[in-house]
């Protein structure tokens, strides 16, 4: 189908090794995941229903989808006040995609500090076969035990570097030397905050696979909050990534990930084997992760900021909603997030600042001195 | 009559918790701290005890209860893994111990809400960094709401600087949040506990933050909910200074978001107190403070 003169562009320097020997889908250039039913969670507001993610499940593994992502958007053990209670419980989703796919692997996050080896255990007891552990990409010495964990129950590994955008290249390939000694089998980029410009995602790609491409697999996880998802996937690639992840119709955290169906798009167009039937997952993102969505993902003034201000995706709903409920900017909020540094995972502090915007915006007002002093 | 005492383990949590008993025997405290156990001679702690007047030995606690006179108590600043192999011995000797490892050999102690109960156990626990700082708040959440059923599920969120983390809580981190979780339900009163935590690398070093979410009775009394909060928040501070609310205690109204329940957000901060530590890891002063607390109840309370 390629209609380009790609012989200059469509080199891949890595295509992917497998780490199994029975895939259904012959070779693959790129191997891609679908997040829609994890990252996605977090535009859902973890309000996923057993229907939408069977037909969800189905609709991707019938375009040929290899791996199909599924927990709460904080990974195993998310439901919380914290970061939202989960309609249908995490677990059961897992459970209904393993029974539900014919050909996809299911994979599962966590995140060390918020689940634990036994959500692990219960995820593999569910059909879940490639467990994907994410870390803020300067602490993955706090993943070590759960890879340990995983390699032992004979699941595939994933490690996840979030927040990559802040941290140069060497400093990152680094952290994918603890976790791959630790059992990881992948380690991705992850720019959760949809920050990353692409040169520094080449770079930082470059940097991983040089340091540990002999041993394991790179992969990239895109955000579209400047609008790059599928320009630093396609860098991402061309540096050596070798396993994508990416979001049927955006659906995730922030604006989105990067379009998994126009990512397919470019890739058949470079002659990239993705194992993907294009036509069908577009046809999946109209007729089943379209109805499913609360909303399309949206590039605007929040999503906007976080990219802007590196901030981590999945706030973006929270912000929201400390905004609405203490009459304060919810783009002030992201800034202050950025300008504190805030990681994944501490999305109890985006209201502790909308209390100290209320209080500045009280005194900002006439009469401020009275309602205070009352 | 002063008890003494030995610190094992020459790390930051024991040389910082050096400083902390030394002061406090100044000041007319119980304890006098005697000894400080290591196993490395070049250990920077056991010049710093040696320094302050400390009889230091890097012999290990093989070395201290081969000694003629032994102390009255030990605060242990080790490991898990040596406190367990260690506790019997302590225990065969008479010699009470204070436990700031997760080891959980004794009974999990947090001073303002359970202080006084384990003063005649031969071990007690100080849980975690995490549990010191929110379990204090989930209990003062479960005394006001107890005439409307108390907390059915608590919550904490403890963020914490990197560089204050060590390689005991990264290599272990799910002992953190189970440990902590429990005591959340034991010692805090929730039904059903969960614990979070996050490790922060931003520079300059953030302070510790904890976050403490509690579901209780829509009928619950809220006013008597924030005034058991602020009560709580004096009582810490009089062995934690730089402890700290950020923020009025806030309280939403059941929303299908929080499963119907009431919910109540408490914010704190805890500063150190620089003694050996550097102010911003509060994670780990309140947990010196706390068994230097701890251990001058189980002192004075000695016959």
């Amino acid at each position: 189908m390629t209609d380009l003169d790609t012989a200059r562009i469509n080199e891949l320097s890595r295509t992917w090794s497998g780490t199994h020997g029975d895939e259904p889908w012959g070779r693959l250039d790129l191997r891609l995941t679908d997040t829609c039913l994890r990252d996605g969670s977090h535009h859902k507001r973890h309000q996923f229903t057993a229907r939408e993610c069977h037909d969800i499940v189905e609709a991707l593994d019938a375009s040929g989808v290899p791996v199909i992502e599924v927990t709460h958007g904080d990974g195993l053990g998310g439901s919380s006040f914290n970061y939202g209670f989960s309609r249908t419980w995490e677990q059961e989703l897992i459970r209904i995609a393993a029974e539900t796919a014919q050909r996809a692997r299911i994979a599962f996050l966590m995140l060390p500090g918020v689940g634990t080896k036994d959500d692990i255990r219960a995820a593999q007891d569910n059909g879940g076969q490639i467990c994907r552990i994410a870390t803020h990409c300067t602490e993955a010495d706090t993943s070590i035990q759960h890879f340990g964990l995983a390699r032992e129950l004979g699941l595939e590994t994933v490690g996840f570097l979030m927040m990559s955008h802040t941290q140069p290249p060497e400093v990152l390939a680094k952290q994918a030397r603890i976790m791959v000694d630790a059992g990881c089998q992948c380690v991705y980029v992850v720019d959760s905050a949809g920050a990353l410009i692409m040169e520094q995602t080449a770079d930082r790609v470059a940097a991983l696979v040089a340091e540990i491409g002999d041993v394991a697999d790179v992969g990239f996880h895109g955000h579209e909050n400047l609008g790059l998802g599928v320009a630093n996937t396609i860098i991402a690639a061309r540096a050596g990534a070798t396993q994508i992840d990416g979001s049927v119709r955006r659906f995730g955290a922030g604006a989105g990930n990067t379009p998994l169906e126009a990512f397919i798009g470019v890739c058949d167009k470079l002659g990239w084997t993705t194992g993907i039937d294009f036509l069908r997952i577009v046809d999946a993102s109209e007729d089943v992760i379209k109805p499913a969505m609360p909303e399309e993902c949206q590039l605007d003034r929040m999503t906007l900021m976080m990219g802007y201000a590196g901030v981590y995706s999945s706030f973006l709903k929270h912000a929201g909603n400390a905004a609405d409920r203490y009459g304060v900017s919810g783009a002030k909020i992201l800034l202050e997030a950025g300008r504190r540094k805030l990681i994944g995972g501490q999305e109890d502090q985006l209201i502790d600042i909308a209390l100290m915007l209320k209080r500045e915006q009280a005194a900002d007002e006439p009469g401020a001195g009275a309602s205070l002093a009352g | 009559m002063k008890r003494t005492a030995a610190i094992v383990g020459p790390g930051n949590i024991g040389t910082d918790l050096m400083y902390k008993l030394l002061r406090s025997a100044r000041n007319g405290g119980s304890i006098e701290p005697r000894w400080m156990i290591g196993v490395d001679p070049t250990s920077e702690g056991l010049r710093l005890a040696a320094d302050h007047g400390l009889e230091s030995s890097h012999e290990g606690v093989d070395w201290l209860l081969k000694q003629d006179e032994l102390p009255d108590l030990i605060f242990e600043a080790t490991s898990a893994y040596v406190h367990r192999e260690y506790a019997p011995r302590y225990e065969e000797a008479g010699i009470r111990a204070v436990d700031l490892t997760p080891a959980a050999v004794g009974p999990a102690v947090i001073p303002p809400v359970n202080g006084e109960e384990h003063v005649g156990a031969m071990n007690v626990n100080m849980i975690t960094c995490g549990g010191q700082a929110t379990i204090p708040m989930v209990a003062a959440v479960s005394r006001a709401a107890e005439p409307f059923g108390g907390v059915s599920y608590a919550e904490i969120v403890a963020s914490v600087s990197s560089v204050s983390a060590g390689p005991g809580t990264r290599a272990n981190i799910d002992e953190f949040t189970r440990t902590t979780a429990a005591g959340v339900e034991s010692i805090g009163g929730a039904e059903r506990g969960k614990a979070i935590i996050i490790l922060n690398p931003a520079e300059p070093p953030m302070i510790m933050r904890d976050t403490i979410f509690c579901a209780v009775s829509p009928d619950a009394d809220r006013d008597a909910i924030v005034r058991s909060v602020l009560a709580m928040e004096k009582a810490v501070q009089e062995y934690v200074p730089g402890y700290r609310l950020l923020q009025e205690p806030q309280i939403d109204d059941p929303s299908p978001a929080t499963l119907g329940r009431t919910k109540v957000s408490i914010f704190v901060e805890v500063e150190g107190a620089g003694d050996y530590l550097p102010s911003y890891s509060g994670n780990l002063d309140i947990m010196t403070a706390a068994a230097a607390r701890v251990g001058e109840s189980i002192a004075r309370g000695m016959a």
